[in-house]
């Protein structure tokens, strides 16, 4: 059922038409025209659209129960503390961590892989420690890195990537050296789409001790994640892209290493006593929690788990697979173009170049026509070097797009041709 | 807002026909680089002065067309004419970039071509690059600045 035939035949799609629209209704936002066209939006991977269960969840506790958590005897702050707990064990069981206690809620990925590298890296890399970090890497799994790097005077190789975009696993291999402490690894390639097979390279990891770090922002809104069948060390992923509130993030870490972990933030909410003389720290997870949180962003992507759960993640593979399919095929069709990150294992990304068209072009063209792509360097600049692109434009799906969006994505290239060709 | 008023004619002949495309040799030409960080543009601007007078102007660069066509654009309005012209010129250009209602001057001639991007905001850093970077090679070239170091423009 997630196949396409050859010729781009319409894919048949796990949710029948009438729950596509039933779904499509559930996202206010899809149902608008940008430039005089009905919108298509393609571009999931930069940030996903809300459904209206998230969208209330936020306005409900604004309305009904906000107040400051952790904090006052008072109900309000009692009601907005369960709420805030109870997102928590929601993704908890979301990822299947063993405990809340592993769950650490930060502003997004970026800060979460921020306080891996400035918490456990400062405290335990040495100088002359290696940091494997493949080239598929967003820049948020880079640059913590090396920031960390120059601090203490690790040194960060990069994992090399084949043509298809996928990560040299044999590389890896050759890199291993007694130095090595960190492997920083993307589920899901959010340049190319590439799924990486990341078990592989934890159980070799795990041997040797070395702490594994996978960015899951791109994995966890397209496949059930459980981190404890992965048997990586921290798993990182954002809100945003998992139909939740922007400025929502989780850390999974393994409860031992995060308890050998000084905190990287000070302030509220983080310690238990503090006098002059000294202060204690909170437990877990509220140790690396310091300063109010997104309390509502919180209590939104809880809601975003659930509606994710509701829809079920095994149809949601299933439609995005097929969509990846269909418009595979149908842009595969248009003359000149060619599709950047070939990898057989794809989440429902697609990085394209047109020959004689710059993506920035390309960008404010299908803009005209109603479809939202992104183009540029997808914070992943050294993925362009090594394909030798300046920029591409990428179209990202989500389980509420559908064919006719495909088409009109496809016209609208037909269209930028016309017009530069 | 149509496609036709950003991609004119001029627009995508300049684009797929780059005009003073190449490199001019240091000394004694004085080179400028421009970069745009957020979308990976980059361009290198080289400029010959025979006194107050362009002699001549080259560019290089990898872009999309409305900067690569910008550039072109640019080279021919720039090449013949004096220092002060032509810095009058890119506030006529730069005027036309950042204010949507402005009357077009005719003193632009050909450079109106450019003035569809200001109904796209998102693009107006990508035709105004260019311009910065000549700029910045004429303040170098006027300043006397040794050639060896060529300053560098970021727009954002």
């Amino acid at each position: 059922m997630t196949t396409a035939s050859p010729s781009g035949a319409l894919p048949a799609l796990p949710f029948s038409a009438e729950e596509v629209t039933a779904l499509r209704a559930d996202f206010p936002i899809l149902h608008q025209q940008v430039n005089g066209k009905p919108l298509a939006y393609l571009d999931n991977g930069a940030s996903a659209q809300h459904p209206r269960s998230v969208i209330d969840a936020e306005a409900d506790y604004y309305r009904h129960d906000h107040s400051n958590i952790h904090r006052g005897v008072h109900t309000l702050s009692q009601r907005a503390t369960d709420a805030f707990e109870a997102a928590r064990h929601k993704l908890q069981r979301f990822i299947n961590a063993r405990s809340e206690r592993e769950v650490i809620l930060t502003r997004g990925t970026t800060e979460s892989i921020n306080l891996i590298a400035q918490s456990w890296g400062r405290t335990f890399l040495q100088p002359g420690d290696e940091i494997l970090v493949s080239r598929l890497e967003h820049h948020a799994n880079l640059v913590p890195w090396q920031i960390v790097a120059g601090q203490t005077g690790a040194v960060v190789r990069p994992i090399p990537i084949t043509l298809e975009g996928e990560v040299d696993f044999q590389g890896f291999l050759d890199l291993l050296t007694p130095r090595t402490r960190v492997l920083a690894l993307a589920h899901v390639s959010n340049s190319l789409g590439t799924i990486n097979p990341v078990e592989k390279f934890i159980a070799v990891a795990r041997e040797r001790g070395i702490v594994t770090v996978i960015d899951g922002a791109q994995a966890v809104p397209h496949m059930a994640v459980d981190v404890q069948a992965l048997g990586c060390d921290f798993y990182a992923f954002s809100g945003h892209k998992l139909f939740g509130p922007t400025g929502t993030g989780v850390l999974y870490g393994r409860e031992a290493l995060l308890e050998a972990m000084p905190p990287w933030m000070g302030g509220g909410d983080m310690i238990l006593e503090v006098r002059f003389e000294g202060t204690t720290f909170n437990t877990l997870p509220h140790k690396f929690e310091a300063g109010t949180p997104n309390i509502a962003g919180f209590i939104g992507l809880g809601a975003a788990v659930d509606y994710v759960q509701q829809a079920g993640l095994g149809r949601i593979a299933a439609t995005e697979e097929a969509l990846l399919h269909y418009a595979t095929a149908q842009l595969q069709a248009v003359p000149g173009l060619r599709i950047i990150g070939t990898a057989p294992n794809k989440a429902a990304v697609i990085s394209f170049v047109v020959d004689g068209i710059h993506p920035h072009d390309l960008g404010t063209i299908l803009d005209q026509e109603g479809v939202a792509v992104r183009t540029g360097h997808h914070c992943a600049m050294p993925v362009m070097e090594f394909f030798d692109v300046p920029a591409t434009a990428r179209a990202s799906f989500a389980f509420y797009n559908t064919p006719a969006e495909i088409d009109q994505l496809v016209g609208a290239l037909h269209r930028a041709r016309e017009l530069f060709c | 807002m149509d496609l036709k008023d950003l991609y004119r004619d001029v627009i995508l002949d300049h684009n797929k026909r780059p005009r003073n495309f190449g490199v001019l040799a240091v000394p004694p030409a004085h080179e400028a680089r421009g970069a745009n960080p957020l979308c990976g543009d980059t361009l290198r601007v080289w400029v010959q002065l025979d006194g107050e007078r362009i002699t001549d102007v080259k560019f290089e660069g990898k872009g999309c067309a409305i900067s690569v066509a910008s550039a072109s654009l640019m080279t021919e309005a720039a090449i013949g004419h004096t220092v002060a012209e032509v810095q009058a010129q890119f506030e006529r250009v730069h005027n036309v970039f950042t204010h949507h209602d402005a009357p077009l001057d005719p003193a632009l001639g050909k450079l109106a071509a450019l003035a569809g991007v200001r109904d796209f905001p998102a693009r107006v850093k990508c035709a105004s690059l260019a311009w910065h970077t000549l700029n910045a090679a004429l303040a170098a070239a006027t300043a006397g600045q040794p050639a060896a170091t060529p300053p560098t423009v970021q727009t954002e």
